[in-house]
């Protein structure tokens, strides 16, 4: 087994049970929310029209942008409770549909004989007209458990732990196991779950038969056997565990991943207990630090001046650190535990040999030629106040601008399929694919100085302040490229750069 | 046992009356046949009686009592229900089917036991050999006799039948006919039935009624119509039977088929 692979099945039980307990609670939750609301609209013809409308657009809005607002909504709390949300608004189409199809096809003859022998209308709901239409209810839960297993992988992005944590690391440092142990992984839980609630369907649809005959018995056991490993699992997993002194938050990229790994460590060799949530975006990883629900994460002084202090310009390195530091501190109640050293710039980047064909050296050499040429950003780029200070700035258009995964972005221009794209000055692909970076005289872009930002609560405990006020200017650009490299260009692991960091250090 | 008076129903507040002016009575023991055409009023009356449907106007009162002041559920229980639709309980075994009506008054479980018993003899499925299975594996007629079965088995004095019997083919619906009768006699159960079949009605009622257009034109045994009919509606229905039996009767006189069947009663 390789190295690579043994690492992969070591996080594969903690994967396996966050997404086991994110399935199963936001099942629970979504059954328990769909079914009443869809008993209601099969009453209410005033009811159904607009509810079926709001749980179809809720299924409309992207999964993601779901997410994100359910953490906003929550006041910047990561985990499983925004994850949760997200899943239960999703699950609710297919359950609310179900339950209104399912209790209108109930037999008119069977609702006429119960009013007839004088059941009360919450009798015939329950003792008649929900038992009946109970296949038709579980099919619609079966579609919303394998909706849910598959958009589970994206809880990852707040914070709380699955397979998606495969697929995201696995794609940001081209780690093409993990993305394969991730899916195979999800598809799995989603067949036997599909399995196992088809098997429920089925008994409910054959109960009217012979429900002593040996295959009814069959299915029935597995059923309960399936059933009962699953909250045996997730039971297990909801047992307060080990307490957790500090939560490592990371954004999704490689040196995310590399420093939270680091600091990961560190801490971890203080004799503290360590929990790792990376693979965020910007926005829930500030917001969960100021929140206390992070504890510290690799941010960059320019991301906070361009998107939290919605500031253009660039006074200096010097200047915006100074400036970034004293907002976390005063507004946001973060404290800086440690300048690392190292950049990560964000810079235009070309193909030398197309930047020379075309004659582009400086950013402000695409205004002429930008028309003819297609850009690439990495998933924020296009979207922060830096591309549209350098857009204004030196008045480019592009013809076309394209979001990339950074993986397929950096693939993309070296196989000239785009012309341009955004790129960190600390990445080891611009050396590996000898990428031109242009030249930024007018200073749109700001400077990223890389810093641990660090939730009040970390800040309160002395020891964690000595321990990584230690990393305080250890990371030069040259070892943080070095360590992107190892991960990016080489093929290696997130555990390998961070050994090589670690051997680097003092 | 049954008193009807007066009683309307309109569905567009009295431009049209389903039910007009409807007066009867039924006494106890008594089986009256309601017949007439679809859209009579006659399942609409029928229904009034238990508040399936809520009259427009006038009083109903079973056992002396009048219905409209009465709980609609309790009423209910305690009154059989029987209808063309049978409506078991497709989740529900036999025996669950027959024990509904006894679990919604709450019954002692040993008691609602026996009465299944009993109930499921009366119609001649005994409960060693049906009480477990389901509703799908019954035939039609057997589905309706546990249909006759759950109406019994909370003990109800008074009957309401909607066509029980109109969905059976015709040899398993005279079968049914005749035991009900039994039954019934048996029981000295008070009943109306509802039906669109005259010869059913000529069978089974100790009188009969026949609805037209929401009205009821006359009343009475089924020789009383037979000899004295008020009307010419009256006369056509309740001679329908006859002129059909007189027709099949020499429809099998005619030659060559002499050899049987020419002296069986029709």
């Amino acid at each position: 087994m390789s190295d690579n692979l043994r690492e992969q099945l070591l996080v594969l039980p903690a994967y396996f049970q966050g997404h086991l307990v994110l399935t199963l609670i936001a099942m629970a939750l979504g059954i328990v929310v769909s079914i009443p609301l869809g008993v209601w609209a099969s009453q209410s013809e005033r009811v159904k029209g607009p509810l079926l409308t709001v749980v179809s657009i809720i299924q409309t809005i992207p999964s993601v942008a779901i997410l994100a607002m359910a953490v906003a909504a929550l006041g910047g709390q990561i985990g499983l409770v925004p994850a949760i949300s997200a899943l239960v608004l999703y699950s609710m189409l297919p359950i609310v549909r179900n339950t209104v199809t399912g209790l209108e096809t109930v037999p008119a003859d069977v609702v006429e004989a119960a009013r007839g022998i004088g059941m009360s209308s919450r009798q015939i709901l329950v003792k008649v007209r929900i038992p009946l239409a109970l296949p038709v209810i579980i099919a619609g839960i079966r579609t919303a458990a394998v909706w849910t297993v598959g958009l589970a992988t994206l809880s990852t992005l707040v914070g709380a732990t699955s397979f998606g944590n495969y697929i995201f690391t696995g794609l940001q440092t081209r780690n093409l196991l993990a993305v394969t142990v991730g899916s195979i992984a999800a598809a799995t839980m989603a067949i036997v779950l599909d399995a196992m609630i088809g098997g429920m369907q089925w008994l409910a649809e054959n109960r009217n038969q012979d429900v002593d005959s040996a295959k009814y018995r069959r299915v029935k056991a597995a059923v309960i056997s399936i059933a009962a490993l699953c909250v045996g699992v997730s039971g297990y997993t909801l047992l307060p565990n080990e307490e957790v002194d500090f939560v490592v938050g990371g954004k999704a990229f490689t040196e995310q991943y590399i420093i939270a790994g680091l600091v990961m460590a560190e801490l971890q060799s203080a004799g503290f207990n360590v929990e790792q949530r990376v693979g965020m975006g910007t926005e829930v990883v500030y917001e969960a630090t100021a929140n206390n629900n992070v504890d510290v994460y690799l941010e960059y002084s320019g991301t906070v001046w361009a998107n939290i202090l919605q500031r253009d310009g660039n006074p200096g390195r010097e200047r915006v650190f100074e400036e970034v530091v004293s907002h976390i501190e005063e507004v946001d109640n973060m404290g800086n535990v440690a300048r690392l050293g190292f950049q990560n710039l964000y810079a235009l980047a070309m193909r030398k040999d197309r930047a020379a064909e075309l004659g582009v050296e400086s950013i402000g050499d695409l205004a002429a030629v930008g028309r003819n040429l297609v850009a690439a950003g990495d998933l924020e780029f296009f979207g922060r106040p830096e591309w549209i200070a350098v857009r204004d700035s030196y008045g480019i258009e592009f013809r076309e601008q394209l979001t990339f995964d950074t993986t397929l972005m950096y693939t993309a221009v070296n196989e000239g399929q785009v012309d341009v794209i955004s790129a960190y000055t600390t990445d080891g692909r611009v050396a590996a694919f000898d990428l031109l970076l242009l030249e930024d005289p007018l200073n749109a872009l700001p400077p990223y100085d890389g810093f641990l930002a660090a939730s009040s609560r970390a800040m309160a405990n002395p020891r964690f302040v000595e321990i990584l006020s230690g990393l305080e200017n250890q990371i030069s650009d040259e070892l943080m490229r070095e360590a992107n490299k190892i991960v990016d260009v080489d093929g290696g692991t997130v555990s390998e750069a961070v050994a090589f960091l670690q051997s680097q250090l003092n | 046992m049954i008193r009807l008076q007066n009683v309307r129903k309109t569905y567009d507040g009295g431009a049209n009356f389903a039910v007009a002016d409807t007066s009867f009575q039924v006494e106890k023991g008594e089986l009256l046949g309601l017949i007439g055409e679809s859209g009579c009023g006659k399942t609409t009356t029928l229904k009034m009686i238990n508040r399936l449907e809520e009259p427009s106007g006038g009083e109903i009162y079973v056992a002396d009592e009048n219905v409209l002041t009465q709980q609609p559920e309790a009423l209910r229980r305690n009154i059989g229900y029987v209808f063309q639709g049978i409506g078991l309980f497709p989740h529900y075994t036999v025996a669950e089917n027959v024990a509904a009506v006894p679990h919604l008054l709450q019954w002692p479980e040993s008691r609602i036991q026996e009465r299944c018993h009993k109930t499921l003899d009366m119609v001649g499925l005994p409960y060693d050999d049906y009480g477990s299975r389901m509703p799908t594996q019954l035939s039609g007629g057997q589905q309706q006799r546990i249909g006759v079965a759950r109406a019994l088995a909370a003990e109800p004095e008074v009957l309401l039948m909607d066509e029980p019997f109109g969905a059976l083919d015709p040899i398993t619906r005279a079968e049914l006919q005749e035991e009900f009768k039994r039954i019934q006699n048996a029981l000295d159960l008070t009943v109306i039935m509802v039906t669109h079949d005259m010869t059913e009605a000529l069978l089974m009622a100790d009188r009969i009624a026949v609805m037209k257009n929401g009205e009821v034109l006359q009343i009475g045994t089924p020789s009383e119509l037979l000899n004295s009919p008020q009307h010419p509606y009256v006369q056509e229905i309740v001679e329908m039977p006859k002129r059909r039996a007189d027709r099949l009767e020499s429809l099998l006189e005619k030659p060559p088929g002499n050899e049987r069947g020419a002296g069986d009663p029709a």
